[in-house]
């Protein structure tokens, strides 16, 4: 392969005079391709093209000193509660559970699509969208989901979660600590369907 | 009696041409490459519709693997120096020069700090064996628990770089309550606004975000 290509241009033998043989300055380039080709495909293996997205998450402000009149006030009509649990699961109910003499109608879904929690998200957009319409709510009421994730649940559970506010158009929402109340509702639902 | 000649064609190529498409692209790959930083654990991000890029400097960079262990990293090689050096200073690790080194230079740190010196003057391939077996930064839910070191990370690292954006790149599997105290860690700090690093997936149609802007809007 790498020989130099000393054939020069075209040999006359007729004359008798002796020609010296011209060198050509052609060179084999086959090797230095090889290394070329070599060395892109070691800096396309180590390359990252594509730089990492993110995906930015405001928690609630949290003070200790905070008055209990600065706090931001929840309506219960337009709240929407989730309870994130093990095997991806999600147990949702609508308000906020704040009531203790009448414990809210908890129920269960997942994360598949169609008929998934996106489905239950969009249904009370709706909702709130139709009571805003009627008047019974104010125009700057907006949608709120509370997002609880249980000790069973995973990252990815969360991300996701997240990630729905997003698709849906969710603009208020907040991650929450679960409260013990909420735990109590997802072990009696729970419960309750393994006796189906 | 004279054969018509047939003119023997060379089968010699010309690289030249080949040769220079070669190094062009070599050349290419070169300046825009920039390395895959080594990461001490294997992290499968999950997926997120999020188009935001993140920016290439000021990162402070939390990990956590699938077993919930906790990694600690941030991204300027001199700020990483003078973060070693308080936190040698604080702590009384008694660090030497070399070790400092190996912590500027190095990636993401998992070993608690009185792991940290036998960490950080052990060879590489030591490191490697140890980050597989580490327990990962110490972390609970309050930062005035003398426990929680990723507190202690963080509140020096923001002290000798304020504008550090703070990322957490968590593997799925990672049961929330390590994602957890990670958050109420920062939120001990006052920091509420943060990142989550995760992979990109295609809007699912006929939702919200998948319609234009403009309708999106009103």
């Amino acid at each position: 392969m790498a020989e130099i290509d000393t054939s020069g241009g075209g040999g006359h033998k007729k004359g008798g005079v002796k020609k010296a043989k011209k060198l050509s300055t052609r060179v084999d380039l086959t090797p230095m391709v090889d290394l070329g080709f070599l060395l892109i495909t070691f800096f396309i293996f180590t390359t990252t093209m594509s730089k990492p997205k993110t995906m930015e998450i405001n928690m609630p402000f949290k003070d200790e000193n905070m008055k209990k009149e600065e706090q931001s006030k929840v309506k219960e009509s337009t709240a929407l509660t989730l309870l994130l649990s093990k095997d991806h699961r999600v147990y949702y109910y609508e308000g906020m559970g704040s009531d203790p003499l009448n414990p809210p109608k908890v129920e269960v879904t997942n994360f598949k699509n169609p008929g998934g929690i996106r489905q239950v998200i969009i249904d009370k957009k709706a909702k709130v969208d139709a009571l805003v319409r009627s008047g019974a709510l104010q125009p700057t009421d907006k949608t709120t989901v509370l997002i609880k994730p249980d000790y069973n649940s995973t990252y990815e559970d969360f991300v996701n979660i997240i990630d729905e506010m997003s698709i849906n158009g969710i603009q208020v929402y907040a991650v929450v600590d679960i409260s013990p109340v909420d735990q109590e509702f997802i072990t009696l639902t729970e419960a309750a369907n393994a006796g189906k | 009696m004279s054969r018509p000649k047939i003119a023997r064609k060379s089968t010699f190529i010309d690289m030249t041409a080949m040769c220079d498409v070669a190094f062009l692209l070599l050349s290419f790959f070169m300046l825009a490459t920039k390395f895959k930083p080594d990461e001490p654990v294997v992290v499968v991000t999950p997926a997120s519709i999020s188009k935001v890029i993140l920016p290439d400097a000021d990162i402070m960079l939390i990990t956590v693997d699938a077993k919930g262990r906790v990694f600690f990293s941030i991204d300027n090689k001199g700020i990483r120096k003078a973060l070693i050096e308080n936190v040698d200073e604080w702590k009384g690790l008694g660090l030497t020069d070399a070790e400092i080194y190996q912590f500027s230079i190095g990636s993401s740190i998992g070993a608690p700090f009185n792991q940290l010196k036998g960490y950080l003057s052990s060879t590489p391939e030591a490191r490697s064996a140890y980050d597989k077996t580490t327990a990962g930064i110490p972390t609970d839910t309050s930062v005035t628990n003398p426990d929680n070191e990723l507190a202690m990370w963080i509140r020096s690292a923001r002290n000798n770089n304020p504008k550090l954006r703070i990322c957490i790149k968590a593997d799925g599997e990672a049961s929330y309550p390590n994602i957890q105290k990670i958050i109420a860690t920062l939120a001990g700090w006052k920091i509420f606004k943060f990142n989550l690093i995760t992979n990109l997936k295609a809007v699912p149609p006929g939702t919200y975000a998948s319609q234009p802007a403009e309708t999106a809007a009103k």
